[in-house]
């Protein structure tokens, strides 16, 4: 059980919230234009790595927001957490 | 027949207060203060249990947590007998019964012991070996190993006990009170931390508090002593928590670990009343301190399991602590300095001391030379190649070994003895340091897994032995100097501490002792408990097992109540010998929690019964429960199911309740619906990126149904959503969607379309809904509101208008989830209640009826409206619920709108929604009923199946809705339901079964 640092509460326990899988995958702005295999790729393509990850996270029984966390997925160690819209650090 | 073998010697157990207590029916006596395990020992019952799969009779071995053999059932009552208690641990308590596990009819003749005569034919993997085949006959043989097999028996009714959870968080947490545990605490009181010792005994100190020798001496004090002054002075620290009878369970990520209290586990039946039985501690600490020291090992030769063989440091605290002596003629046998220092204390306390078999050449320790002054004869370089005695160790074999330890030479000498301690080193408890994530390193002189501190997980240090420290002066001054770095301390209270202890010089180490047969023909356990014997594991190796978790399961070494703290080293040795590997290399199995058994009480804590889940009521729940109303359960919310009136079937209230509400008026309880208030200016725009439908056109005080898609483009969730004003407007969801669906329009708000100015918030307690249906409804709103104008012209289907019903603002829609004239009342939750029972007492000349969920469920499928989560199941487009009408083909884009037409979503033969007659008009189908054409053709082909099945009293037949492939083109075509005893024939038709011109829309 680990301790994220919301950055809108502070450190609270992993079960406030809930995970919302990978980071950064925009929604296509125009996805009609986009073909079967373009837009497959957005709906249903995630990465499962094992080591650094990036990750939405929602503060569900908390503030409600969304946002990202950097977190090893091989020892939980979360290395940055950032508001979403701003830029993801060591990336 | 018993024999008192307490001495009166010691300051731990009170003799003074005699406690009678009851083992397998026959009454005992012991004193505050002692185990279980010390009362029986202390009455000669060595004898305590049988073995997992020979049933070969076993004793008390240990003194602790490691404990295999002596598991006992704790009372009989069937609330709260307790399975698999180590008597070791248990707290004896006036009027305490315990009974011996896996033997029938008793602990001294059991039947089962025949197995231990078939063992030959029982070699490990026998069981997967010989119930293979035929695979049919699998139930069969599973009811008799079944019932063969199992050691303690479950309760069989509610626990009646109290249990609780607690939080707690500190500086520093230490793990384990004995010596180094007690010098972290000292030191972090000290600095002024807030810091949580926990130790799972009643007493703290560890083994030293009962070392009285002059061989262990600290600044001229023996050990105990001067130990027992540190904890006395331990009440000057307030912001120290000393948790004793508590013990670790688990150690999780970011030092969060889990501890169980007992509070009342020691007591007598009259003081447990009303307190609370166990606590299991939630723990957060900045750092923790691992000092759970080390448990000693057993030697692995041939018979080593019989009553009477124990671990030679358990003898010592039995006698040293307890004042129990286990035999009258007792024999140790080791590889280390270890039990000559039990020698010593059985010297001390009048017990004679047989014989030293040690298998090293020699020792010059200041231990050995002490007991080579008392006189007591030694064998050095000897092992013992067989034990005798059934039901007790009556006498052991030694000889000589080999220079090379793999063979014995010499002549065998015979020894009696009525108890044998057994000494093979000592084993660090890494468990937890493990459990945390850390990796461990082996190190090669003393055979031993230590914590390799360089991969620590989180902000933690293990001290003392469960380090590899075993010497009072090493551990002494190394769990000073870390803990120094550890908590950035310049000089401590311990800086000159003066520690004299007994050096150990000579080691030898041989993981299983040869015999002078061959060792098919011995005994040797490794696993007490399970019965696995080093045979199995080589047996296993042959068989071609490599990894050592498959030798593990395939043996089933360790994997007892007690996983394996004894000799799961052992078995790793003999791996690693076997097969010529490191044991380095070998690495360990996995450690996991609980380290100790939890009970499901200590876990569950409070949230069983009513706390178990909450429960979410409508605010006219009371009135559905004065009225009889059956309820169901959909997500937290109880819903009125159906009103059954004079002993009426469910059917048959179903039936009255559905021709009610289409001849006169039905009343619905519709406050679980989720509803969402919805403002901002771009409201609009936001509702049409989410819904499939266009919103932008929709007039101020109209409703609108919209439909919800994932991105895959399947169909989420639905519901009426009505604008309130240019920037407002109110979405209503399904019951269980609720939550869901505001998290997911949060999700887009926040994340895809943070340009949008809306707001979402959730008010679906705040209203609560009242919907009135029938041809009749009209009267009865006209007649709550007289001053509303209910004219089609001006309050058509789907507008909504405020109003007021006694001054109480209200919203009234006129929306309609059964096709009939309806109204739908939402007002404040504070005044459903009178409103709901002012509706009754205006209709109840219109025969007003309330209905339940079921009603509404047959009314709307009369109608052919889905209902999300029964009839779709995430798999299903709005074109395969034959919806197409309400996709927005114009609009550029909404959630899910590109994934309509992917190469699979276009696909003509997906199943799509259809409605089924069946021929006999009477015969009610089953939901979840398959749906096939040919029912000779094998395999039988599926081609879906029924997700909706009502007897409609309105039609007077039954009707039903199913997903059928490319159903929507096989209109009129005739399908087989095959049931159990027959099948049934149906037709499939269009989903809308009754009025399908919405004529009664505004009847």
């Amino acid at each position: 059980m680990f301790i994220i640092n919301c950055p809108y509460c502070g450190e609270r326990d992993q079960s406030e919230f809930s995970c919302g899988g990978e980071a950064h995958i925009e929604r296509p702005k125009q996805p009609t234009e986009l073909s079967d295999d373009q837009w497959a790729e957005y709906l249903f393509m995630r990465k499962n790595i094992k080591g650094i990850q990036f990750e939405r996270w929602n503060h569900a029984h908390g503030c409600r927001k969304w946002f990202n966390v950097v977190r090893d997925t091989s020892n939980d160690k979360i290395h940055a957490v950032y508001k979403m819209g701003e830029r993801p650090p060591l990336k | 027949m018993s024999k008192n073998l307490r001495i009166n010697k010691n300051n731990f157990i009170d003799q003074t207060i005699r406690i009678s207590f009851k083992f397998n029916g026959q009454k005992l006596f012991g004193f505050k203060g002692d185990t279980l395990a010390s009362a029986l020992l202390a009455n000669d019952i060595h004898l305590v249990g049988r073995s997992f799969k020979y049933h070969r009779p076993r004793g008390i071995m240990t003194c602790g947590s490691e404990e295999p053999n002596a598991i006992v059932q704790i009372g009989n009552d069937p609330s709260s007998t307790e399975p698999n208690v180590r008597a070791t641990e248990i707290e004896l308590y006036e009027g305490l019964e315990a009974y011996s596990q896996n033997c029938w009819p008793s602990v001294n003749f059991d039947i089962g012991g025949i197995n231990n005569f078939l063992s030959p034919l029982l070699p490990a993997g026998f069981y997967y070996k010989t119930f293979m085949w035929p695979a049919s006959f699998w139930e069969k043989y599973e009811f008799f190993i079944r019932h063969s097999a199992g050691l303690g028996k479950s309760p069989t009714k509610p626990d009646t006990d109290l249990y609780d959870h607690q939080y707690a968080h500190c500086d520093v947490l230490i793990i384990g009170g004995g010596i180094s545990g007690i010098l972290s605490a000292k030191l972090a009181a000290e600095k002024g931390l807030n810091t949580i010792l926990i130790d799972d005994k009643n007493c703290l100190g560890g083994s030293t508090i009962y070392q009285e020798d002059d061989c262990f001496k600290i600044n001229n004090d023996y050990s105990n002593k001067w130990l027992k002054k540190e904890i006395d002075n331990f009440k000057n620290y307030p912001n120290l928590l000393i948790k004793k009878r508590t013990s670790l369970a688990a150690f999780h990520g970011y030092n969060y670990l889990l501890a169980k209290e007992n509070l009342t586990d020691h007591l007598g039946a009259n003081e447990r009343k009303n307190k609370i039985r166990q606590r299991l501690w939630k723990i957060r600490a900045k750092k923790v301190v691992i000092a759970t020291g080390s448990i000693e090992r057993p030697l692995i030769f041939n018979n080593n399991d019989r009553p009477g063989i124990l671990l030679s440091s358990s003898i010592k605290k039995y006698i040293d602590f307890f004042g129990v002596k286990n035999g009258n003629e007792i024999s140790l046998f080791t590889n280390n300095d270890s039990a000559y220092e039990t020698a010593i204390s059985l010297n001390k306390s009048g017990v004679k001391v047989n014989t030293i078999i040690d298998i090293r050449e020699n020792s010059t320790s200041s231990l050995v030379k002490k007991i080579q002054k008392i006189g007591i004869n030694i064998l050095w370089g000897h092992t013992i190649v067989n034990t005798n005695g059934y039901k007790r160790i009556k006498s052991i074999n030694v000889q000589k070994l080999s220079a090379n330890g793999e063979s014995v030479v010499g002549k065998r000498i015979k020894i009696n003895c009525d108890c044998l301690g057994m000494s093979g080193g000592w084993t660090p408890m890494v468990h937890l340091f493990t459990q945390s994530g850390g990796k461990l390193k082996f190190k090669d002189k003393d055979y031993i897994f230590i914590p390799d501190m360089n991969k620590s997980p989180s902000d933690q240090i293990s001290v003392g032995s469960c380090n590899g420290n075993f010497e009072l002066d090493d551990l002494i001054s190394n769990t000073i100097k870390n803990i120094k770095i550890f908590l950035d301390l310049d000089k401590t209270i311990y800086d000159n501490l003066n520690v004299v202890c007994s050096k150990e010089s000579e080691k030898r180490n041989i993981w299983l002792l040869p015999s002078d047969k061959p060792l098919s023909k011995t005994k040797p356990f490794l696993d007490f408990q399970n019965d696995s014997t080093a045979k199995d594991v080589k047996l296993a190796l042959r068989e071609g097992f490599k990894s050592i978790e498959h030798v593990k399961r395939y043996t089933t070494t360790g994997m007892g109540t007690d996983q394996g703290k004894l000799s799961n080293m052992h078995a790793l040795g003999i791996i690693a010998d076997t097969t010529g590997t490191n044991m380095g290399d070998l690495g360990t199995t996995t450690f996991r929690p609980p380290f100790t058994p939890l009970t499901f009480g200590s876990i569950v804590g409070r949230n069983v019964g009513e706390f178990f889940d909450h429960t979410r009521k409508t605010a006219i729940h009371d009135w559905h429960v004065e009225n009889n109303a059956k309820f169901e359960n959909v997500g937290q919310w109880k819903r009125a199911w159906y009103f059954p009136k004079n002993n009426e079937t469910m059917f048959q209230a179903v039936q009255r309740e559905s021709k009610a509400a289409r001849d006169g008026a039905g009343i619905l309880d519709a406050s679980t619906l989720g509803k969402i208030d919805i403002q901002g200016t771009d409201a609009s725009e936001f509702l049409n990126r989410v819904y499939t439908n266009a919103w932008s056109k929709l007039a101020i005080g109209k409703c609108r149904y919209g439909l919800m898609l994932n991105e895959d483009g399947m169909v989420y969730d639905d519901g009426v959503t009505t604008r309130l004003g240019e920037n407002h407007y109110i979405m209503t969801t399904t019951t269980g969607g609720a939550a869901n669906v505001l998290s997911k329009l949060e999700d887009y708000l926040q994340t895809e379309w943070p340009e949008l100015d809306v707001y979402l918030t959730t008010v679906t307690d705040q209203y609560s809904t009242i919907s009135i249906c029938g041809p009749r409804s009209k009267n009865i709103v006209k007649k709550i509101i007289p001053d509303l104008d209910l004219s089609d012209v001006n309050f058509p289907h789907m507008s909504f208008k405020n109003s007021k019903i006694d001054n109480v603002n209200c919203r009234i829609m006129r929306i309609s989830f059964t096709g009939e004239h309806s109204y739908e009342i939402n007002i404040q939750s504070n005044y459903a209640k009178d409103v709901w029972i002012k509706c009754m007492e205006a209709g109840k000349e219109f025969n007003i009826t309330p209905y339940g969920t079921e009603t509404m469920h047959l009314l709307r499928a009369e109608k052919g409206f889905i209902i999300t989560g029964q009839d779709t199941d995430g798999t299903l487009t709005p074109s395969d619920l034959q919806m197409d009408w309400i996709i927005g083909k114009k609009k550029y884009d909404f959630i899910g709108k590109r994934s309509l037409y992917r190469s699979d979503t276009i696909r003509e033969d997906r199943k799509q929604l259809v409605g089924l007659l069946t021929e006999d008009p009477l015969e009610v189908l089953e939901e979840g009923a398959q749906l096939v054409e040919d029912i000779n053709k094998k395999p039988v082909e599926m081609l879906g199946h029924v997700t909706s099945s009502y007897f409609s009293p309105n039609l007077k037949k039954s009707i039903a809705l199913a997903v059928v492939r490319s159903g929507k083109k096989l209109k009129g075509k005739r399908l087989i339901v095959p049931m159990e005893n027959k099948n049934i024939n149906v037709t499939i038709t269009d989903t809308v079964f009754y009025d399908k011109e919405n004529k009664r829309l505004n009847a």
